[in-house]
């Protein structure tokens, strides 16, 4: 069912990880990438995999929550070994007839499968921990900056919200509509591929009129509040930073340095 | 005519993530052919869950329904037959109309069934003057209706289909009072009509007890009671304890009973309010000549 899509989710906690600020909550997910992706070698991806497995038994989120946002990845991963196991020049170390295969490429093979393994993993805990709302605040706050080349930051991250706000009204919203077409022998999940184009056509209409429908009474709604953009707009929850993100962005770039120095001492290193 | 029967029906939703939630627990009940069928509960009891389960939208997390003494899901194929057979009428189904004409979308139905032309053509019309809009609405856009003949023209579209069993989940839910009653009269009539068994969710009992024959009252997941109608409001005191409303009428008796004037048991609707009421007056009258 729809209902079951738990990438974007929030899930609701207390843990250390929850409470950290947003703003350096983004940065700090920018730092782990940056730390997955400047691994050269095998053992310089190690500390990004201890940072993420740390991170996420510190946030308590279920490790079957995580394995449930990597399941529509699989195919991706297969699809990138495969091509990266047959198609890397070098010297062959491996040969089963006419397929050779490069040391190199069983490398470049297996760090690719941890860096999207751990890249999709760490991600999610960014929005696992974070209420969409405080992840555009962030935004905004980090953007900031931009407000003086009149970039529309405000504007952006309000759009930013409100699309985020509707993912889950909108999923619901498809759900009914589907059942609804469903209770009436539409071949959603069954029939050809034809079948099933023609039965999407049931399901989209009605929800661009209702989103149409929602949007022009959100709009409503927003300036009977008196919403006029960014101008003299305060906020309830301002964002608050304290020694426990100062401590946690310190250790980030320990991590990051770690990662090349890991690199520079393994240069020469072949594992078989 | 079918019969529907669930034997230790159990729904789960969101298994194995934090908002895991059993929607209904431990269902057994039948529902008899030609039966209107009142089903009430609060807002979360596992009303509309246990709906979807009778026409195959839901599949139960464990436990079998039986449609004439068929498990729906023996044959995953036949899940179709069963939609067309059991039709499901969704809380605020205007919201499901797509197509450009009101014709095209009641047809929606009956064409999924496979059915000739001509048939289309006159279960559309049957359909449409089930729900008491005239034929001239055929070509109309549906999207220029009022909310109220919207919510008609999608009733119609699940009519449209003949089911043996029609669902209708809360359908007077956001129309004024005169909407309410017309479309509640439209299901009655209806009923009487084609004989069909007739379910009827609500959670507003003033209503329901007006039409429904038998009631099923849901409270946190599970049946309460299943009985007819009269003898469930026997347990009048337990059910607004449960929160749910009793008709004011009844509200009104079991005062009177309260404060010693016992005119009659199990008063739920006006008209029998009524009657009894001069029937006592009458005897009364007697008594102090």
């Amino acid at each position: 069912m729809l209902k079951d899509i738990t990438i974007g989710q929030y899930f609701p906690g207390q843990s250390i990880v929850h409470r950290l600020d947003p703003r350096y909550k983004i940065i700090i997910t920018l730092t782990y990438i940056i730390m997955l992706f400047a691994a050269a070698k095998i053992p310089s991806l190690i500390p990004g995999v201890i940072f993420a497995v740390t991170a996420l038994i510190l946030s308590r989120i279920p490790f079957s929550l995580i394995g449930k946002s990597l399941k529509p990845i699989i195919p991706l991963i297969i699809f990138t070994t495969i091509l990266n196991l047959f198609l890397y020049d070098g010297d062959p170390v491996i040969k089963i007839g006419f397929i050779e295969i490069a040391y190199d490429a069983i490398e470049t093979s297996i760090m690719t499968i941890i860096r999207v393994i751990f890249l999709i993993a760490g991600t999610s805990l960014l929005t696992y921990t974070t209420s969409p709302i405080m992840l555009t605040d962030a935004i905004e706050s980090l953007l900031a900056p931009l407000k003086k080349i009149n970039f529309p930051v405000h504007d952006l991250a309000m759009m930013m919200t409100i699309a985020l706000r509707f993912i889950p009204t909108i999923i619901e919203e498809t759900d009914k509509i589907m059942n609804a077409q469903k209770a009436r022998g539409a071949n959603i999940e069954t029939g050809s591929l034809a079948q099933r184009a023609k039965a999407m056509v049931t399901i989209l209409i009605p929800l661009f009129v209702s989103a149409v429908k929602r949007a022009g009474e959100l709009a409503l709604a927003m300036e009977c509040r008196c919403y006029r953009g960014d101008v003299g707009r305060t906020r309830m929850k301002q964002l608050k930073s304290g020694a426990k993100d100062y401590i946690a962005i310190i250790l980030t770039m320990a991590f990051l340095a770690l990662v090349f120095v890991l690199n520079f001492a393994f240069r020469n290193l072949e594992l078989f | 005519m079918a019969t529907i029967r669930t034997e230790n029906l159990n729904y789960t939703y969101g298994i194995g993530t934090p908002f895991e939630k059993t929607a209904i627990n431990n269902i057994n009940i039948e529902i008899k052919p030609g039966s209107l069928v009142g089903i009430i509960g609060h807002t979360g009891s596992g009303k509309s869950t246990l709906i979807q389960h009778f026409n195959g939208l839901l599949k139960p997390t464990s436990g079998k329904i039986y449609i004439d003494d068929v498990d729906i899901w023996e044959n995953k194929k036949n899940i179709r037959d069963v939609r067309f057979k059991v039709g499901l009428v969704f809380q605020y189904p205007e919201y499901q109309i797509f197509e450009d004409s009101v014709f095209r979308d009641v047809a929606f139905g009956p064409k999924n069934m496979g059915l000739d032309e001509e048939q289309i053509k006159q279960r559309v019309t049957n359909a449409l003057e089930s729900v008491g809009l005239p034929l001239s609405y055929l070509d109309r856009s549906p999207f220029e209706l009022s909310g109220g003949e919207k919510r008609r023209v999608a009733i119609a579209g699940v009519m449209a289909m003949q089911p043996e069993v029609l669902i209708l989940d809360e359908p007077t839910a956001g129309l004024d009072p005169r909407g309410r009653d017309t479309v509640f009269s439209l299901i009655k009539d209806y009923h009487k009509k084609t004989q069909c068994t007739v379910l009827l969710v609500s959670h507003s009992m003033e209503d329901i007890a007006k039409y429904a024959d038998t009631l099923l009252v849901m409270n946190n997941s599970e049946v309460f009671c299943y009985d007819k109608t009269v003898s469930v409001f026997e347990k009048s005191e337990e059910i607004q304890q449960m929160g749910l409303d009793v008709p004011q009428i009844t509200r009104v008796f079991n005062e009177l009973k309260k404060r010693g004037v016992n005119i009659g048991e199990e008063i739920y609707t006006v008209n029998y309010a009524k009657k009894l009421v001069l029937e006592y007056l009458g005897k009364a009258g007697e008594k102090s000549c």
